[in-house]
């Protein structure tokens, strides 16, 4: 295994801590980590430093949270705390709701085994592997389009980008979920 | 659910992971992969795109004071309960914009036996419920921006295809469709549109301010 790998899997580890055990000091590191990136996220998508950094504090405390609604069978944590700073960016900088798809119910009779966790996370690695090998022309449309620079008529209708097994991945913890649900 | 045969495009998944689509069109995207695992996976995909320019992002230094203020919220914090199975005939996000079941929308007739229901979203598009009777054609209408359709109940087909519940149509500018419900059931269809919709023929036209349709 890779360094970023290991990684990875020490901050599902993390999450499980919290979510288990309210570890505060597995808490400080996942904070000491993300709660920078995602104030810098938030900074590029247009917040000022005040704002990004109320909304950091407040995807750091959802995190806490929501900790047992994390699935890492099926998204390693920065994608987890990628998306909860998305829906509150809407919610601060546009004041507008956020219609999120139905939760499916995840529940302790669908959690992953661990073999699928790990399988997860390194394909999250993979993934982070492709997107860094893009041309830089490529990255920067897709960084254009994440940090609100591109208007959705001006994403290209078929985008292209190396996301077909990652894809594959979620779409067996999904059938995994629909089965543990019948 | 496997007999979903149209999909949302990449442009507009990327949009909504990206959060920078209208609230309107994310009703009908939310409602579509709520219906739709294959959707679904490929959001989710995008959403790890998404985790990857986080992980990549130069940091930002939080305050000092952050760490402890974030521990004192969080020891007033309640967690959040895993959201119950939802009461509902209708897809969770949608059911949240109509308030209940499919009984609890207002329907208003808009002529020719179709009704609507308009959506309270922000105003940079709109998106509103359809009822078209089986058999009946909705409207001659071009598009000037996007329009995506989604089915509810029933089925209705225009010169593209058909589409069953659980499809998406996705429809710009060069697209002038003649869609005619199949015979049969009500077709309740969701749909949004970034732009005022323009209707062919004159007496829809001149309604189409009043009835915001």
């Amino acid at each position: 295994m890779t360094t970023e790998q290991n990684e990875r899997l020490i901050w599902v580890a993390h999450v499980t801590r919290i979510r288990d055990h309210k570890d505060e000091a597995a808490f400080a590191e996942l904070f000491a980590h993300f709660a920078p990136r995602v104030k810098a996220f938030l900074m590029k998508s247009g917040a000022d430093a005040g704002l990004a950094e109320d909304v950091a504090q407040d995807v750091m405390v959802t995190l806490w949270k929501k900790a047992h609604l994390f699935d890492p069978g099926r998204a390693s944590v920065s994608t987890w705390i990628f998306t909860v700073a998305r829906n509150r960016r809407i919610d601060a900088l546009r004041r507008e709701k956020r219609p999120e798809p139905e939760d499916l119910g995840w529940g302790p009779e669908a959690e992953p085994d661990q073999e699928d966790i790990v399988t997860f996370q390194q394909e999250s690695d993979a993934l982070a592997g492709a997107i860094a090998a893009l041309p830089a022309k490529q990255r920067d449309l897709i960084e254009r389009a994440y940090y609100g620079d591109l208007s959705h008529s001006e994403i290209a209708a078929e985008t292209g980008l190396p996301l077909g097994t990652i894809k594959s991945r979620i779409r067996l913890a999904l059938d995994r979920l629909r089965h543990a649900m019948k | 659910m496997s007999s979903i045969k149209h999909h949302l495009n990449d442009a507009l998944l990327m949009g909504y992971s990206a959060g920078t689509l209208p609230e309107a069109f994310n009703v009908v995207i939310a409602t579509h992969v709520s219906l739709c695992d294959e959707c679904r996976a490929r959001l989710e995909a995008f959403d790890a795109l998404g985790g990857t320019l986080l992980d990549d992002v130069d940091e930002a230094p939080m305050d000092e004071r952050s760490f402890a203020s974030c521990m004192t919220r969080i020891a007033n914090a309640d967690r959040v309960p895993v959201p119950a199975a939802p009461v509902t005939d209708l897809p969770a996000p949608l059911a949240a914009y109509v308030g209940g079941c499919l009984d609890a929308v207002s329907w208003r007739r808009i002529g020719g036996g179709v009704s609507q229901a308009i959506l309270k979203t922000s105003k940079s598009a709109t998106v509103r419920m359809l009822r078209i009777p089986g058999g009946v054609e909705m409207p001659d209408h071009g598009h000037r921006g996007t329009e995506l359709t989604l089915v509810l109940r029933g089925a209705f087909r225009d010169e593209q295809d058909r589409f069953g519940p659980g499809d998406i149509e996705i429809a710009n500018e060069d697209h002038v469709h003649h869609p005619v419900a199949e015979p049969g059931e009500d077709c309740i269809c969701l749909a949004a549109s970034d732009a005022p919709l323009r209707f062919n023929t004159l007496l829809p036209r001149i309604a189409q301010p009043f009835f915001r349709i």
